[in-house]
């Protein structure tokens, strides 16, 4: 059975995220309307300011040149009255590139595995516990397994935030095999009826090909437990990354198979704009925006939402 | 993933060439790659706009317009403008007029602040300093836990108060601490922040004006995107930064954040994080970064990386076979080896221009993999000296004896020989003195 929690009617509203968008769209987008709003004539002028908000929103300089190309042969061929024409012509082609809609978790009964992986900083543990709380509330029973064994302290961190957040977490001493914790937390999660288990995992850099090897060999592990897991495997990514996270993005997808992405840090004054050259590249569905440093400070990311909160007034 | 820089480049002055004068048209058509390349890298919008600016006021001087080798002037006023802006020298820590001299880290959540902090700490040691750690994350769970295992690491005491009290009295009464027990540094770690967030920024201003520290560190992530000058600008104006740690130096982001810290804040870039091992940081020389940056590899850092963990003669016999094209398959396992140590291939393999892409192919990524690696070495150990100076003698039985030997396949052991021979191409080239020094160097 898949159980997707975004279907569930009562959703626990992320605290910051209306508050988050707001900053956003107050940053880049409020200023692309503006623009739309103080022109009268689309010249030549209006497309370079427009091409430089978009790259200033970390779209990329391909991302970028496509969309204003779109619109700009767009309105070759059939002339914006408008500037809100063009307005609305810019936000669908950005949907369009998002995917659209919103993509729930896969986490089937009885016990589901979500892997949680990324470059180090971005946010993975704190995305972990947002969602134990997340889960929680629409009534799963999550199990968190401490799966970074390398970074110091990373383990206590992820004991602090269970605790918080009143989950349970499995977890061993510094050092020990990823792998092993893992194993253990199935068993865990079997003895004591969860079911979801969320790995942390260390962070690392797609570069680093022993470590992306270490992280197969957990999903291997997790896959002869349960043939069909990890059922997810998030990518978190940090809102402030540059275009980096594109190749970020392509290369855990290779190595594990990447799922979904979780936008962190939606609260900075960045815009993440590089999910659409990921999502256009990848057809990667963002799942959840994180949205400050508190535990509910997180969301279920909703495309039509996103991208009609950034052209709001 | 991105197209080399040089390789754009060198497509647009090839057609100049065949011209012989350069116009004006030339010179933007060679600048528009070079703001891409920028772009891409993720130095700002504005930041790359005006730099272009800058480079083609030189640019289409007469002096260059009428050269004989335009392309090359043009490229060396691009690097030469890039290595300015990134600054001169190699920047070096304050310590003086204080004791204990505080060190404030600061930056956005996630930068490496805590990391950096402990290799501060290491190269401070090493330069005969007695560093003292202090920590004033106080938000983050388990930030001060982490903080002393990595003292512990690393043998440095750490400063700490649990998470009760105000970061600024912890760092007041640090200074006091290190006063009496005769430390000479005091790194203070700070707990990461958004520069947007007031209340959180004014904790900075207040410790600043509780220490009155003699450096106040900008830690940064190498991935930063456009936002990298908005972020520097508000710690600068706000806190007053005399220095920038630019972590994570060891991915494959191109480090343009750098370029825009500097130009926007005139903040002196420090120090580089590579890695997430507690080592010294490696001091920062502008044109790596800049070569970098433009995506032309960092031949120089490699070179130097590499001979840290050779002995010196070593290094300069391989870098003789190199010229003479005599890579050997003891010289290639011993490059695995040493590879090995140094962490990660493609980190290394990154840094070499034209490299990068090889380094993501399967065969590479499997020779690196602890069981693959096992049996590359008996491999190799099971040929006679002989055949692994000359390789080209191994025909099928001594392919097969080698197979039976080290418990692996004929078929393996083709495909060493084809990953062998494929690096020895390309060591012969690099040998060949295409190592970049700078770009002036690319177009001869
Ligand atoms: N402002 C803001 N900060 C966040 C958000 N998510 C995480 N952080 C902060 O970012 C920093 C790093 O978060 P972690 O959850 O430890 O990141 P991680 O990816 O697990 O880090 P490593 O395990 O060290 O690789 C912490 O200071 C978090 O409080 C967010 O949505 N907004
Ligand atoms: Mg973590």
């Amino acid at each position: 059975m898949v159980f997707n929690i975004f279907r569930k009617k009562e959703q626990p509203a992320g605290a910051g995220v209306a508050e988050s968008l707001e900053k956003t769209r107050g940053g880049l987008f409020g200023a692309v309307r503006n623009m739309f709003q103080a022109r009268r004539e689309l010249d030549a002028a209006f497309w370079d300011e427009l091409e430089e908000r978009l790259i200033q929103a970390d779209l990329g300089a391909h991302t970028t040149a496509d969309l204003v190309d779109t619109l700009r042969e767009t309105h070759d061929k059939r002339r914006f009255d408008s500037p809100e024409q063009a307005e609305a012509a810019l936000r669908q082609e950005m949907m369009r590139l998002l995917g659209g809609g919103t993509v729930g978790l896969n986490l089937p009964l009885p016990l589901a595995v979500i892997l949680v992986v990324g470059v180090n900083g971005v946010g993975k543990t704190t995305s972990i516990a947002k969602l134990a709380k997340f889960l929680a509330q629409s009534g799963r029973k999550p199990l968190l397994v401490a799966g970074d064994t390398f970074r110091a302290a990373a383990i206590d961190q992820l004991k602090v935030w269970g605790e918080r957040v009143a989950v349970p977490v499995v977890a061993q001493g510094p050092g020990s095999d990823p792998s092993a914790v893992v194993f253990d937390g199935i068993k865990a999660a079997r003895a004591r009826g969860a079911d979801v288990l969320i790995v942390d995992t260390a962070g690392r850099l797609h570069t680093k090909i022993n470590l992306m090897e270490e992280l197969k060999k957990v999903q291997r592990i997790v896959q002869r437990q349960i043939p069909d897991a990890p059922h997810e495997t998030l990518l978190v990514l940090d809102a402030v990354t540059g275009q980096n996270a594109l190749v970020q993005a392509k290369s855990f997808t290779q190595a594990v198979g990447v799922t979904g992405l979780v936008l962190a840090k939606l609260d900075s004054s960045s815009k993440g704009g590089v999910v659409f050259s990921i999502a256009q590249e990848l057809s990667l569905p963002i799942k959840f925006v994180g949205t400050g440093e508190r535990v509910d400070d997180f969301a279920p990311f909703d495309a039509g939402e996103f991208a009609g909160a950034l052209f709001a007034e | 993933m991105f197209e080399a820089l040089t390789d754009r480049l060198q497509g647009v002055f090839k057609d100049m060439r065949s011209k012989g004068r350069l116009a004006e048209e030339d010179i933007d058509e060679a600048l528009r790659e070079v703001r891409l390349a920028l772009l891409e890298a993720d130095v700002n919008f504005k930041v790359a706009r005006d730099f272009i600016r800058r480079v083609k006021e030189r640019a289409t001087s007469l002096e260059v317009l009428e050269s004989l080798t335009p392309a090359q002037q043009v490229l060396r006023i691009v690097d030469e403008e890039l290595v300015a802006t990134l600054g001169g020298e190699p920047g070096r820590i304050d310590w003086t007029g204080k004791t204990p001299a505080p060190v404030m880290l600061v930056g956005l959540n996630g930068a490496g602040k805590t990391t950096s902090a402990a290799k501060l700490a290491l190269t401070l040691r090493k330069l005969g300093q007695r560093p003292l750690l202090v920590a004033c994350d106080t938000y983050r769970p388990a930030a001060v836990a982490q903080l002393e295992t990595l003292g512990r690491q690393i043998g440095a005491e750490v400063y700490e108060e649990g998470t009760h009290a105000s970061p600024v009295d912890i760092a007041r009464r640090s200074v006091e601490y290190g006063r009496e027990h005769g430390y000479s540094i005091n790194i203070i770690d700070t707990a990461g922040r958004l520069q947007i967030d007031e209340r959180m920024m004014d904790e900075l201003v207040q410790i600043k004006a509780a220490i009155q520290p003699t450096e106040v560190l900008l830690v940064a992530n190498a991935m930063t995107g456009q936002e990298a000058v908005s972020v520097a600008q508000q710690f600068h104006e706000q806190v007053g930064l005399t220095g920038l740690i630019l972590t994570q130096m060891d991915g494959d982001a191109r480090g343009g954040a750098a370029l825009s810290i500097r130009a926007v804040t005139g903040v002196p870039l420090k120090f580089l994080g590579m890695g997430e091992k507690i080592e010294a940081l490696q001091a920062y020389y502008p044109d790596r970064l800049a070569s970098r940056i433009l995506g032309m590899g960092d031949m120089l850092t490699l070179i130097e990386q590499t001979q840290e963990l050779y002995d010196q003669e070593e290094a300069e016999k391989l870098q003789k076979k190199l010229v003479k094209g005599q890579f050997t398959l003891d010289d290639f396992l011993g490059q695995l080896q040493q590879i090995k140590r140094m962490g990660s291939l493609s980190s290394i393999m990154d840094m070499i221009p034209g490299l990068s892409q090889l380094t993501r192919r399967p065969e590479f990524a499997a020779a690196l993999d602890e069981k693959q690696f096992k049996r590359v070495e008996a491999m190799i150990l099971s040929m006679t000296v002989k055949e692994r100076q000359n390789p080209v003698i191994l025909d099928g039985s001594r392919r097969r004896r080698i197979a039976r030997g080290s418990g692996t396949s004929v078929h393996e052991v083709n495909q060493l020989l084809n990953q062998f021979r494929q690096m020895q191409g390309m060591m012969k080239q690099i040998g060949r003195g295409k190592i970049p020094k700078g770009i002036a160097g690319l177009m001869g």
